[in-house]
């Protein structure tokens, strides 16, 4: 065991760890926004570290894996938005645990809507 | 798109065929004389189709001191991720899932398009907050532990220190 494996196999492992807490978020939070902060943070933490590590265990492919990391950095972010900016549009509204909703939720001046309980009155 | 002048164009051109050849050498993982005179090519090829669209500066980017400030803005921003990854980390793991998500909204000095996705993909990284949208100057946030609903007050927990940053790269 060299020492560039035993790093590599560390920076693994803490990838891995990353990726599975984004999983268990993704699985525990309850609506769609909070999911996808829970997703995005943790894959792309998760995702560098992990090809970081391959790098590591194969110097060979160093610069491959910090072209990944960068385009990893650049497109997760953007996806995620996407996908917000697309739910809110289609409908799907945030939860909002506070009891002033109307504040709570400044995205509604671009995309007028009315709540549940506004619809039910 | 805004029509550019001549040494615009130029200063855009060189600064893309610069990064796609770093890309090229990075991909090739050679020096080899074949793969060099090949990248080169290519690489202005695609840097001159390109030009209009993707690259975001002039030659100016390699100014001493935009690119310390560029290498200081890596820093904070790396740090913010890990803080970020054990933010999400410490709500997972809590049993009673302590959230009090909603949308906030601030708004910004950045001009430029391409500071502004720079800075919304930083805010996307960084402890609780993903961004929404952004319409002209405005950045609509969703905020999983909504501290405060004032723009101004918004602005610096979230936006502060990325911001300040980028306006001397940019």
């Amino acid at each position: 065991m060299s020492i560039l494996e035993i790093i590599g196999g560390i920076l693994i492992l803490i990838g891995s760890a990353f990726l599975f807490l984004g999983a268990l978020g993704i699985f525990r939070m309850p609506d769609v926004y909070n999911r996808l902060q829970a997703g995005t943070k943790a894959t792309t933490l998760g995702g560098m570290s992990l090809v970081l590590g391959v790098g590591f265990l194969e110097p060979s492919w160093m610069l491959k894996s910090l072209i990944i990391i960068i385009f990893i950095a650049y497109s997760n972010p953007i996806s995620s938005h996407a996908l917000a900016r697309a739910m809110y549009r289609r409908g799907h509204y945030p939860l909002i645990k506070d009891k002033d909703k109307e504040k709570m939720d400044a995205y509604r001046e671009v995309v007028p809507h009315k709540t549940k309980e506004e619809e039910k009155s | 798109m805004k029509n550019l002048t001549f040494s615009e164009k130029l200063g855009r051109f060189t600064v893309s065929w610069i990064f796609l050849m770093l890309v090229w050498i990075a991909f090739t993982s050679t020096f080899a004389s074949q793969e060099l005179i090949v990248g080169v090519f290519t690489t202005m090829v695609i840097a001159l189709l390109s030009v209009r669209l993707f690259t975001c500066c002039t030659i100016s980017i390699f100014n001493p001191v935009k690119v310390f400030w560029m290498i200081w803005y890596l820093i904070i921003f790396l740090k913010a991720l890990v803080e970020s990854n054990f933010d999400v980390a410490r709500r997972v793991l809590t049993p009673s899932l302590p959230i009090n998500p909603g949308i906030v909204k601030f708004k910004t000095k950045l001009q430029t398009h391409y500071s502004k996705m720079v800075l919304a993909n930083s805010i996307t990284l960084t402890p609780g907050t993903l961004t929404v949208d952004v319409v002209g100057d405005t950045f609509y946030i969703h905020w999983i532990d909504v501290k405060t609903t004032d723009p101004e007050k918004a602005f610096t927990d979230i936006a502060g220190q990325f911001e300040n940053i980028l306006l001397k790269i940019f």
